[in-house]
């Protein structure tokens, strides 16, 4: 084997967000001497981009609310497709969490009495996000980076894993490169922990930024790991949509808690044509009612504006379709007219700034044009609920990469109290399984000089594709064929077209040199683009129903004997394979929670 | 909108050059679109760092028309049209390649400040903070990391030397907020004097200027620090304050 | 409390290469505009300053005209030689011009001020001169060492000034003062103005900041001062305004009244 930089380590974490750093502050604090891993800077992870807060029944708004509360609501958000241990101990573990954070420097808005202040947000019962303003996740990840400066973790910037390496079905090391220098660099480790977020750099209208390229996901599969629900993807409905260069940008779900309506393009409150049999009796049906509702929570009932994500999308989905769309092919969201615009200036600074910078909007005097925008994957590695670990030996997985705890539907606030709770618990459970070995496996050779070859082919072709040519299609045929309606015809087409793509990306070739080459970067990420696209689109066509953020045109309905199996994907011999296995059974006790208490 | 000059530094530790390219605009660009549109046609190995395109992370700083900017931010109708527009690496921080710099100064200055050390938590279990005590602190927490006060301050940008003991504007909001946090139990305040080379800072304000978080860096952190520091070194009124006060104390307790 | 004198010293890159063409600045901007400003509005007070400091005479419009005015400049007016009054401290051994005697103080207090401080390390050292221009200088020191660490006694010159806002505060007080009872010309609406501005400025100063609450922690174990806090917060938030309006407004205040006392204008009473 030729010779590479070569780094010792117990515990290997991939991906600096808010669960790569909770997992290895866990990891080193248990004595394992821990590394971590990441594409970007430290702090630039994805977690920043988070806005609303982090879901914790901590019950100083509410006493009545208890964990008990919160996982009901999870479990109804998720369709009853979670894997219900994960959302107890999520729910049981998240206040503590929070405290902890606190605990660390997170200055988190306050309660009159100085405790922490929580928000009302979609699904949870209770007012029940921590939150500081409109950036928490600014405030987690910096914390959390704060913190682990002090804590003696090795952390290995701008560096991009491709392989992991598997000794005798055990994680033995990880394979990555500089993306300075381009050069390789091997961790070997005893375990090795997944955190590297979600795949929406597989759509063209994304939240995510370039990082999101599932990673995490490609490497567990390829290692042998189970992926589940690779078919919930959540479409936040409110993303911008001109200019073109900001499309996709998240624009959030406080516009419409603060009072913003939905409007097509003949100014009707569209979204009182789509409210569903589910929420009919809780969900107001009139435009005065619904106005009311902000101000009056006794009498009027809920606005349909703000009816689940997954239902909301597909309004504006199908009004755009329907001809009534804005002129940029999105919808209206008017805070303007129904707000004074020192009170929209108050509660919505970042907004009024992202759209007054980006836009040349004044979201005080004009509506905003907005459309559903890929936001989440619900699906991600099959882990076991208490320790995170995949089915590979040695090999976790936590946040969005672990799939399971949100089931079908993620709820607004508990993505970054899965990042904390289950970042720990990977952290724990990896440590601890590394200091109970020995010493770390031999890494074998042959996959890495076969990797290595694989990585640095492009270099060598005289003719070829332009990786981004290939990512530009790529992104067009998942927009296109797999969004937020999906039909078998044209999943069909979609895999036919991802098959096309993977030989195109077999020959890509890229300019220029190792050093720092973004061509080269983006040519290698394609290899998890593709195949977590293929997974996605695969998912889509077996679950022949529509539940959550799955939505099926020809199975429009939600099929009960659906409703109790995960989808799962497995690779082996090169080949991927899908395949029904039926939930675990959760214990009677918490069952009865998930009864309605009214 | 018709196509654009960019004059776009290329190079590595080994020297460069700006390079002009003639680049298709679209109308509500910013100079990042313009960047990638160079990237994925005629310069497909132009190095450049960003991840979130919304202001919000950080990475895309650099020098547009010589002013720090993140390129994600900077509209490109801001410019005269027909004028080129140049774009270079951030100029304090040394070269890795094209616009990207090796900006591990900051992480190694992050390093030497000391942890937030809390008070214990009250007996049930949580802390109590007031709104009004963690809003002046949360005007620090609004940092992005991009570094930009860092690149245009004087105090390192023109002497290199300096940068061995000189934390920089990021860290000095750092120490701020660890400062006056209301739970924390450290002094800084000799580190500030001495090796964080707070004295340095003249004041000129121009992290202020740069800071797309737009934090009163230098009125609400820096100059506060500087006047913390002057309390307990260089106000003989306040130094025989606490020496009373001590004295008091023995005696009362004594 | 622990205290924290030094930290482990991690190592930083010193000497890597730069990127960027070699120049001292790319903007093209015209950045040089604000420097020279601030060259030319302090070299003009400093001028006039001078001036009118020595000029030893003519600094005081009092009963004789039907007025009571003192030049700011010259306030308080502490020595024998005064043209009015008699509270002298220093004794008929000083023959300068009595301003001499007083200046220093609010000369030291705008000296160290954070503001000018930033004003004249920009425009007259060039360190920097400008964002992104480079320094004029090879090596720097910034206020780390003599003689630029006394700029930490800023706080003392702020106590002066405090003094100094309450005589001239007294000053616009008695321009009300006529021959006749109270009333009003343009010179003592000139006197109060004056006051306004210096309080403006005084109290927007950093260090009072400071003293009044930006050195506390807990905010919310002492309202008042937060409150105090909070509202000279705003006023600090434009103290290069207020900085700015009372120097000139001070010259000015001096040439008033310098002109009434030579008679090349007569001041309207208006009450």
């Amino acid at each position: 084997m030729a010779e590479y930089e070569t780094h010792d380590l117990d515990v290997v974490v991939i991906g600096a967000g808010g669960a790569g750093l909770r997992a290895a502050i866990e990891a080193s604090a248990q004595g394992a001497r821990t590394g971590l891993v990441c594409k970007s800077l430290l702090g630039k992870a994805h977690t920043v981009m988070a806005e609303g807060g982090i879901a914790a029944s901590l019950g100083n708004v509410y006493p009545d609310d208890n964990w008990k509360v919160h996982f009901r609501d999870t479990m109804r958000g998720g369709k009853f497709l979670n894997n219900w241990r994960m959302a107890q101990i999520h729910a049981q573990e998240s206040p503590e969490r929070v405290l902890e954070l606190e605990e660390w420097g997170a200055l988190f808005d306050r309660t009159p009495d100085g405790r922490i202040l929580q928000r009302d947000f979609g699904g949870h019962r209770f007012a029940r996000l921590a939150h500081v303003g409109d950036r928490t996740g600014l405030e987690m990840i910096r914390t959390l980076q704060h913190h682990s400066v002090h804590q003696g973790i090795e952390v290995f910037m701008e560096c991009t894993i491709t392989r992991l390496l598997i000794t005798d079905g055990h994680v033995a090391g990880a394979l990555g490169y500089w993306r300075e220098s381009g050069r390789f660099v091997i961790f070997r480790c005893k375990a090795a922990i997944l955190a590297t977020g979600g795949v929406g750099k597989a759509y063209k209208v994304t939240t995510n930024s370039w990082e999101g390229t599932g990673d995490g996901h490609a490497l567990a599969l390829w290692a042998g790991a189970d992926l589940i629900d690779m078919e919930f993807l959540q479409f936040h409905p409110t993303g911008m949509v001109w200019p073109p260069s900001v499309r996709g940008l998240l624009v959030t779900e406080s516009v419409r808690g603060d009072g913003g309506a939905l409007r097509n393009s003949e100014g009707r409150r569209f979204m009182f044509d789509y409210i569903p049999e589910l929420y009919r009796a809780e969900t107001a049906d009139t435009e005065e009612e619904a106005d009311r509702w902000y101000t009056d929570r006794t009498s009027a009932r809920r606005t349909p504006d703000l009816l689940p994500r997954d239902e909301v999308a597909r309004a504006i989905n199908t009004e755009v379709k329907a001809g009534r769309g804005s002129p940029h092919g999105g919808v209206f969201l008017d805070i303007a007219s129904r707000r004074d615009p020192d009170y929209i200036k108050r509660r919505l600074p970042s907004m009024y700034h992202q759209f007054k910078e980006l836009a040349d909007v004044d979201i005080t005097a004009e509506p905003m044009e907005i459309g559903p925008t890929c936001h989440y994957f619900m699906g991600g590695v099959r882990v076991e609920a208490d320790t995170a670990a995949s089915t590979v030996p040695g090999l976790y997985a936590a946040g969005e990469t672990a799939g399971g705890m949100h089931g079908a539907n993620r709820l607004g606030g508990n993505s970054l109290s899965d990042l904390l709770v289950f970042g720990r618990r990977a952290g724990l459970a990896a440590a601890q399984h590394a200091l109970g070995r020995p010493r770390a496996a031999e890494i074998d050779a042959a996959q890495v000089e076969a990797a290595t070859t694989h990585a640095l082919a492009p270099f060598g072709r005289e003719e070829g594709e332009n990786p981004y040519a290939i990512q530009q299609d790529l992104q067009d045929c998942m927009q296109r064929l797999v969004g937020i309606i999906r039909r078998e015809d044209e999943l069909k087409e979609a895999q036919q077209e991802l098959a096309a793509l993977k030989e195109r990306a077999k020959r890509v070739k890229v300019e220029g040199h190792r050093q720092y080459n973004p061509g080269w970067h983006l040519a290698l990420d394609l290899d998890a683009l593709l195949t977590l696209s293929e997974c996605l689109t695969m998912g889509a066509l077996q679950r022949t129903e529509s539940r959550g953020g799955h939505t099926r045109d020809d199975y429009p309905k939600a099929d009960d004997e659906l409703g109790k199996v995960n989808m799962v994907i497995r690779r082996r011999e090169d080949e991927l394979s899908i395949e029904a296995e039926p939930l675990s059974q959760m214990p009677d006790d918490l069952k009865a929670l998930l009864e309605d208490p009214h | 909108m018709p196509d654009v000059t960019m004059q776009v530094w290329r190079g590595d530790a080994g020297g460069g050059a700006l390079e002009e390219y003639q680049v298709h605009a679209e109308e509500g660009e910013v100079v990042l679109d313009v960047i990638h549109r160079l990237q994925a046609g005629q310069a497909n190995d132009l190095a450049v760092r960003w991840n979130c395109k919304a202001g919000k992370c950080g990475s895309c700083s650099a020098e547009i028309n010589g002013k720090p900017r993140l390129m994600c931010m900077t509209r490109m109708n801001i410019f005269e049209p027909g004028e080129a527009v140049t774009v270079a690496p951030v100029r304090t921080f040394p070269i890795v390649r094209d616009l990207v710099t090796d900006v591990s100064y900051n992480f190694e200055m992050a390093k030497r400040v000391p942890a937030f050390a809390p008070k214990p938590r009250e007996p049930d279990g949580t802390y109590r903070m007031s709104q009004e005590d963690v809003e002046r602190l949360q005007e620090f927490h609004k940092c992005i990391e991009c570094f930009m006060c860092q690149d245009v301050c004087h105090v390192i940008r023109d002497h290199e030397d300096n940068k061995a003991n000189y934390a920089g504007p990021r860290m000095f909001i750092r120490y701020a907020e660890l400062e006056m946090h209301p739970l924390d139990t450290v002094d800084r305040r000799p580190l500030l004097r001495g090796q964080a080379g707070l004295s340095y800072c003249n004041i000129t304000k121009c992290c202020t200027e740069v800071c797309p978080e737009s934090i009163h860096i230098t009125d609400n952190a820096i100059i506060p620090l500087k006047e913390r520091v002057v309390d307990s070194y260089y106000d003989p009124v306040a130094w025989l304050g606490r020496k009373i006060r001590r004295r008091g104390r023995r005696k009362a307790t004594g | 409390m622990s205290t924290v004198q030094e930290t482990t010293a991690t190592p930083v890159v010193i000497d890597g290469v730069r990127g960027g063409p070699p120049v001292r600045t790319l903007r093209r901007d015209r950045w040089w505009v604000g420097p020279v400003l601030v060259v030319l509005g302090l070299s003009a007070f400093a001028a006039f300053s001078t001036w009118a400091a020595f000029r030893g005479n003519n600094y005081y419009v009092g009963p004789s005209m039907g007025r009571d005015y003192l030049s700011p400049l010259y306030s308080p007016c502490i020595a024998q030689i005064c043209q009015y009054k008699n509270d002298a401290i220093v004794g008929s051994w000083w023959t300068w011009s009595p301003a001499i005697l007083v200046l220093v103080f609010p000369l030291g207090f705008r000296l160290t001020c954070y503001y000018y401080r930033r004003a004249y390390y920009r425009s007259f050292w060039w360190a920097p001169p400008a964002c992104a221009v480079a320094d004029a200088r090879p090596r720097y020191t910034g206020e780390s060492r003599f003689p630029l660490i006394i700029q930490n006694v800023h706080r003392y010159f702020f106590y002066f000034a405090l003094i100094f806002a309450g005589i001239l505060t007294w000053d616009a007080i008695a321009a009300f003062r006529f021959p006749g009872g109270i009333g009003v010309a343009l010179g003592t609406l000139v006197l109060v103005v004056n006051a306004v501005l210096i309080w403006g400025y005084t109290l927007g100063c950093h260090s009072c900041r400071h003293f009044c609450g930006g050195n506390l922690n807990s905010f919310s174990k002492a309202p008042i001062r937060h409150w105090l806090w909070r509202r000279l917060s705003i006023l600090n938030g434009r103290h290069m305004f207020w900085a700015w309006a009372s120097l000139i407004w001070v010259a000015l205040a001096d040439l008033y009244i310098w002109l009434i006392a030579i008679g090349a204008f007569h001041d309207p009473r208006f009450i």
